[in-house]
């Protein structure tokens, strides 16, 4: 049952990365062809195009939200493969605990430094 | 779900490759999870190297000169083309999980029809869509820059 959940939110989790993950694509890499969110220059990773976004709560918000769904998916879909091979019950547990508390960490981190980026470019 | 009880995965990871013949869907398998392990390995890494405009732009113009041009830029567009792959496959994998793409059941009768016969038409739209976002991310990247 626990695990027809998780799977649930795996899922779930691959249509909120479909989303964001998609917007994200399109301002990075189809830049010269769809050309979006890149106000000040036409390079996407310009420092000027940085901070035009980070002023906009919509991207602090949505990078929030695609780093938190993207390290679901990724580590419950990295744990089935590592259950799959068949490891012992003292081996899942370690596994479970080293993907919980660094997935926990990595979103503690990444969020903050989107918030951080965020208030940085308010004060500028 | 994940105890294999009875049926150990003795082939383990090579499975994925040589377990025996299989059919088209197959081989989207294994490309969908060495696509996913390639954008989480990638995602990691991502999250400490973009952390850096948190500490303004000299940190940030640094940050990015260490992971621009020359072979980054294949790298990109490889990780470009593994999300192309994966969301598409994605998408076909929550259809089929919903039932969608799979057909009505049917008698089984000669010459017998299985929902694969259903799904095979998806399976190839679906990289025929991947196809073109992977050259319209080869246009952009190599081409129109």
């Amino acid at each position: 049952m626990r695990d027809q959940r998780l799977w649930t939110w795996h899922v779930l989790a691959g249509l909120v990365i479909l989303l964001f993950l998609g917007l994200h694509m399109t301002i990075m890499h189809l830049d010269v062809l769809i050309g979006i969110f890149n106000p000040a220059d036409p390079h996407p990773i310009a420092w000027t195009n940085v901070l035009a976004r980070a002023k906009m709560g919509f991207f602090t918000v949505s990078y929030v939200v695609l780093l938190g769904a993207a390290l679901f998916h990724g580590l419950y879909g990295f744990r089935n493969i590592l259950f799959e091979l068949g490891i012992g019950r003292g081996l899942k547990t370690a596994v479970n605990a080293v993907l919980l508390l660094g997935g926990l960490g990595l979103f503690v981190f990444g969020a903050w430094s989107a918030w951080a980026a965020g208030a940085l470019a308010r004060t500028l | 779900m994940l105890d294999n009880k009875g049926h150990p995965n003795r082939l383990g990871v090579w499975g994925w490759l040589g377990g025996g013949k299989w059919g088209f869907e197959r081989y989207l398998y294994t490309l969908h999870r060495l696509t996913g392990l390639g954008l989480l390995f990638y995602f990691l890494l991502h999250i400490f190297v973009t952390s850096a405009r948190a500490f303004g732009a000299a940190a940030w113009e640094a940050s990015m000169a260490r992971v621009t041009g020359g072979i980054f830029v294949i790298g990109e567009f490889l990780v470009f083309c593994a999300f192309a792959f994966h969301a598409a496959n994605g998408v076909r994998l929550v259809l089929v999980e919903l039932g969608w793409a799979i057909g009505k059941p049917i008698e089984p009768v000669y010459p017998y029809r299985t929902s694969v016969h259903e799904q095979r038409p998806l399976a190839l739209g679906i990289m025929v869509v991947a196809g073109l976002l992977v050259i319209a991310g080869g246009l952009d990247f190599f081409i129109l820059h």
